[in-house]
Formats: C-alpha cells, structure tokens, sequence
C-alpha cells in the first residue's frame, strides 16, 4: 500500500530522529512508545534510546507479550497497551467550580490549560484514525467540546507508519491503515534492511517547517520501494479482519440474536474494552465536595457502558444484564455510531481483542452475529 | 446551647480495628469531620460516651457471637442511619473461613480453655442480622470512600461510591493489565473499585478486598485462571480471602472445591 501522503519526503537517520525529538521538545511536551510494566505505553519522551529499541510485542486474545527482535528497530511493534486519548481526553478533566458562601452560589467554569502543547511521537495509523473519528465525535458537532478542543488545537503528531502488525490488529479491514492516512503533520516509515532510516514526510505546514529544519537527505527510489513494500508486507501479513458489509445493519437489526448471550457468558463487565479502546469517549460527571469547604469540583471521569451505575436511571440501571451491556457497546460502537458521527467507532488497533482478560474477539462476534441463530454454537463455554 | 451537629457512633463487632482507624486516619480532614458532627460514641477514639439515639451509626465487623447476634439489634435500634464498613461487616470478613470449616475443631485447637468460648458456627455480615442503609466495601475501607460517605449522608444525599470493576481504576491510573500481559491470577476485573487498583499497581493482582462487583460473572474469570495454569484449588484458595462469604465469590469457590476433590 503506497504512503497516500503527498508531502515532502525526505530521510533521517537515528541521530536524526533525535534531533527531530529534539525540535519537538522545544515547544512540545513529547510523548512517545516505551517500555515500561512489561508493555509498550506511551509517555514522555526525551531520547531515542528511551524507544522500545529492538522491542517487538506478540498480541492475541486476551494474552500481550513483549518480544525482543532479531534488529535494532524502534517501531517494530503493533498498538500500544496505553492508547493516546488519555493526552486529548484525560481520565479526569475538570470542567468547573461551584463556590457557595453560604449567601450566594456562583460557578466558575475550568478549562485547564495544559502548560505546553503536546506531541504525539510514533504513534501508529490506527491512533491518527482515532483522533479523526474524536474530531467527528467531540468536535463536529454545534458546540464543539471546549476541554478537547483545546487540547487537540496545539497537538502535533508523528506518525510511525506500522510495519510489523500483531495477530489483534485488523485495520486493513477497518480502512485505517497499516499506511497513515491524513491529519498527521510528519510520518515515518521505519527502514531496518541496511542502513537503519525512517523515510519521513511532511502532512501539514508545521510538519513541512519542522522537517526543513532537520538534518536530512534526500529520498531516493531505494528508500521509497522498501517503505512500499514494508508496508505492503504488513498489510498482507494482517491475519484478522472485520467483516464490515452489511454490518451496522446486521448488528443493529439482531438485537435477540443468541450470540450475545453466549459472549456473555464469557464477558466479565470489567470495561478493560472500552477503556483500551481508542475512541471510546464516555464519561460520568461527578462532583466533590469536601467536607466543610464551600467549594465543589466538577469533573468528568472515564466511564464504562460495561458498569451497573453506567445506565442507572431513576428506579434502577437500565441494562442489569452483561449480555445488554455488551451489545449496548458493540452495537454503538460499529453500527449506531455510523448513523451518529457518520465514521465507524471501530479503527482496528485490536487493544479491545488483546487487553480482554478473557479474550473476547470483536471480529468473531460479529462473524457469529451474521451466522443464523442457532448454527455453529461457540465451541468454548466456561 | 443546643448542638445541632448529627450525632456519629462507631461500633465494633468482630473485626480487626482497621476500618476505624481509617476514620482517624483522615488526618487532614478529621477536623472538618469533628466540627460536622458530634462523635457520641466512638470508644477507639474517645472516653466520652454519649447516649443514643445516634443519627448515623458506622458498624464495623461481623457477627461471629451470640452476644454480638443480639448486640447488632441493640445498635440498629438506636440508630436513624446504619451503616455496614469494611469486609467483615459487609459479607463476614476473614472469620467467615469459619463458614466453610468446623468451628468447634478450630475452638479446640486454638483455645486451651474451648469451654470458655461462646461463638457461633459463622461468621456473617451484619446485613444478614439488620436492615442496612449502606455498605461500604473494602479491607480496610477507603478514606476517601468514608469521607464521601460521611459528607452525603450530612448533605441528605445518595453516597456516590462507584461500583465498577478494579479494572476501570487500573484503566484510569494507566496501569498495565497484569493477566493480560504477565499471566498474573488477578481478582480485578469480578471486584468492586474503591482501591484505587492499587496492588495491580505495584505488580500483584488484585485479592479481591472490596468483594465481588454486582452481576460478577466468576464463572467465567475461573475458567481464564484456568487458562492462566491455576488449579481448582488454587482458585479456591484465591477466593477465600477478606470476601469469602460473599455470596459470588462463596459459590465459585465452593464450585471449585468440588472440581479439585
């Protein structure tokens, strides 16, 4: 698949990388893959030899080991276990203060600035795409959400163009990737064979500038067919696929069909899915009040379709059983979600396959929701 | 001059302390608790005894005796609010190993005197015995739990305490799933937040201390620790810790005991 990018192309080389690193950190607060717990996260990121250097990652359902590589790459490895949300949609944001002295109520809205814009460094196509579906979600919309949007506004992003896929990964399905599509401002693609490079190229006016200004050469034909075919290669080697036609109708119009009884027997409601995932976007608004202050906090915190509280409603929660809950998210997440933001919430990254404690395969029930009801049960029940 | 402070009383059954002491352990905010409230009986705390009825009573401990069997009633009666804390007096504690054990075997062994000891052949919680207005789970409780306990029932609201999986609080804190990428036996994804996730966040996984979220599917989560290479009595053994009379945990456990006979 050829880099659909029409930017300026250019190779840089290990030192290289660190002075783009370096150019970054100037502005940015950088952020990028590393090793840490056992698992690639992501997080700040000074040096290149912070980088999973030589790191690889097996991930399947429900299993997520690291590997070490044959070479000394640095993106040589699929999704990371921390998706970047948490750096345009944190965990917690506080959204406004409630101050009562006891004669008058006043409410002071907070929009929390972080200290210096944020740079995404490395992170994969998949990724890119989530941040485009968040923008459909969050920001195309009448009233844009202030606490993304600032956030979102001083963002750069690096891509690294994902040329050694996991067993979870099904972007090619998903029509997000192994390639970056748009919205990037540089992207890489990682070169091993001989000399070790990353062909780069520009994706907006600041990428363009920042790329002037970094010690490259030239791109020849040798750089250009060996991104080519490393992520030709990819694509090909991607062994799960969505089956995607038809499938929001299907989804939405089977809302009795027995597979979601059956993935509830194995589903726990943890909400690991939904909270790996990098799209997911829900959130409670909760607010404290401390004991004797005249001040309370609201905040919206990361929430879960999978939790009792989530759809509790007056008289009790709305969806009490697992298997609700489930198609609740399945659903929305692949079907409703099309209709309501008019992209698919799913980008194919898999970290719902690989970080489900028990397994469960989104691609495999939607392979057992387009089975007529009653064919081929699940082999595995506990 | 009147006191119009809602009256607090901290009572103890069969228990280990911990869960009052993470009253006192509010430190920084045990002022701001003491001007909101009058402590009227708090014998861990306090000399001063003041006499019921109390507006809200924290009941910490399970009921292992028949004197406490009776006792419970008492507190109940003299006590607008009731109020379960901690494991033990939420689903019987770690003294609840009694409930699937013989008791007078554990009596003879322990005591040199067993005639002395009046106790009863388990350990339950203390919803089992009277009406309860709320429990709050955990070994020990959570401060910050307790004190949104304690600021909603003087605000005359609904306790906003979350009942989500440990996991949820692992996803937030931004801690790697240990099963997931270690094979480590963990009890977060079947039990309810409230810690924080915080033992997954220092490498181990979860024991399972604020007990079994609503609808856990532990059938399931056994089968994958299964997977992971424990054996029935290992799950067995997992399970029956601070929780293991909660009714979810009791019954898989009980499940898995059979399947390593």
């Amino acid at each position: 698949m050829p880099n659909q990018s029409t930017g300026t192309e250019a190779v840089l080389d290990l030192p290289g990388l660190q002075a783009l690193v370096d150019a970054l950190a100037a502005t940015h607060t950088v952020i990028g893959p590393q090793v840490s717990d056992g698992a690639i996260v992501l997080g700040p990121l000074a040096r290149v030899d912070q980088l999973p250097v030589g790191m690889g990652d097996d991930q399947d359902a429900g299993s997520y080991r690291l590997r070490e590589r044959t070479d000394r790459a640095v993106f040589g490895y699929a999704a990371s276990a921390v998706p970047a949300k948490r750096w345009v949609f944190p965990p917690r944001e506080p959204m406004s203060r409630t101050h009562d002295d006891g004669t008058t109520v006043s409410v002071e809205p907070v929009l929390a600035r972080p200290q210096r814009p944020v740079a995404l460094f490395g992170v994969r196509s998949c990724d890119l795409a989530a941040l485009a579906v968040h923008d459909r979600a969050l920001l195309a919309r009448p009233v844009p959400d202030p606490w993304y949007a600032q956030r979102r506004a001083g963002l750069f992003i690096v891509v690294a163009a994902c040329t050694t896929p996991a067993r979870s990964c099904f972007c090619v399905s998903m029509g997000t990737g192994p390639a970056p599509g748009a919205g990037f401002d540089l992207s890489l693609t990682e070169l091993v064979e001989g000399e070790h490079r990353f062909l780069v190229t520009s994706g907006s006016p600041a990428g363009e500038q920042l790329l002037a200004r970094l010690p490259t050469r030239a791109a020849d034909t040798v750089d250009r067919s060996a991104a080519d075919a490393a992520l030709r290669q990819a694509a090909e080697s991607m062994t799960r696929a969505m089956p995607t036609d038809g499938l929001a109708a299907l989804l939405l119009g089977q809302p009795e069909h027995p597979a979601w009884a059956e993935v509830a027997q194995r589903c726990l409601a943890c909400g690991n899915c939904t909270l790996a995932c990098p799209t997911c976007f829900c959130t409670s608004i909760v607010e404290t009040a401390e004991l004797g202050s005249p001040v309370s906090e609201r905040a919206r915190v990361w929430d879960s379709c999978f939790t009792a509280d989530f759809s509790h409603m007056h008289g009790g929660s709305v969806r009490t059983g697992i298997s609700a809950r489930y198609r609740q998210w399945m659903t929305h997440k692949l079907g409703a979600w099309v209709e309501q933001f008019g992209v698919s919430g799913c980008v194919g990254c898999g970290r719902c396959i690989t970080w489900c404690p028990v397994g469960i395969d989104i691609t495999e029930q939607a392979r057992a929701l387009a089975r007529p009801a009653g064919q081929e049960p699940r082999e595995r029940k506990p | 001059m009147v006191d119009h402070r809602a009256s607090l009383a901290v009572f103890k059954l069969a228990s280990c302390d911990g869960c009052q002491l993470t009253l006192l352990n509010c430190e920084d905010e045990l002022l701001a608790v003491a001007g909101k409230v009058r402590i009227a009986y708090f014998p861990e705390a306090t000399r001063g005894v003041l006499r019921g009825p109390y507006d809200v009573a924290l009941v910490e401990g399970s009921v292992t005796t028949p004197a406490d069997a009776e006792r419970i009633g008492e507190i109940r009666a003299q006590s607008r609010t009731l109020v379960s804390i901690g494991a033990c007096a939420t689903s019987g504690g770690i003294q609840a190993l009694r409930n699937v054990g013989d008791v007078e075997e554990f009596r003879s062994i322990v005591y040199a005197h067993p005639g002395y000891i009046a106790t009863l052949a388990h350990s339950t919680p203390v919803a089992q015995h009277v009406a309860v207005d709320f429990e709050l789970r955990g070994c020990p409780v959570d401060k910050g739990q307790l004190l949104e306990l304690l600021t909603s029932l003087l605000a005359g609201r609904h306790p906003r305490i979350s009942t989500a999986s440990v996991c949820v609080e692992c996803k937030l804190r931004g801690t790697v799933c240990l099963p997931v990428s270690r094979g480590v036996a963990c009890l977060g994804p079947v039990t309810q937040s409230g810690c924080s996730g915080l033992c997954p966040a220092y490498g181990r996984g979860c024991y399972g201390c604020f007990g079994p979220v609503p609808g856990a599917n532990l059938a399931s989560l056994a089968h994958q620790l299964a997977v992971l290479g424990l054996r029935p009595e290992d799950i067995t053994r997992l399970l029956r810790t601070v929780n293991t009379a909660a009714p979810e945990f009791a019954a898989e456990s009980a499940r898995q005991e059979m399947m390593s006979r």
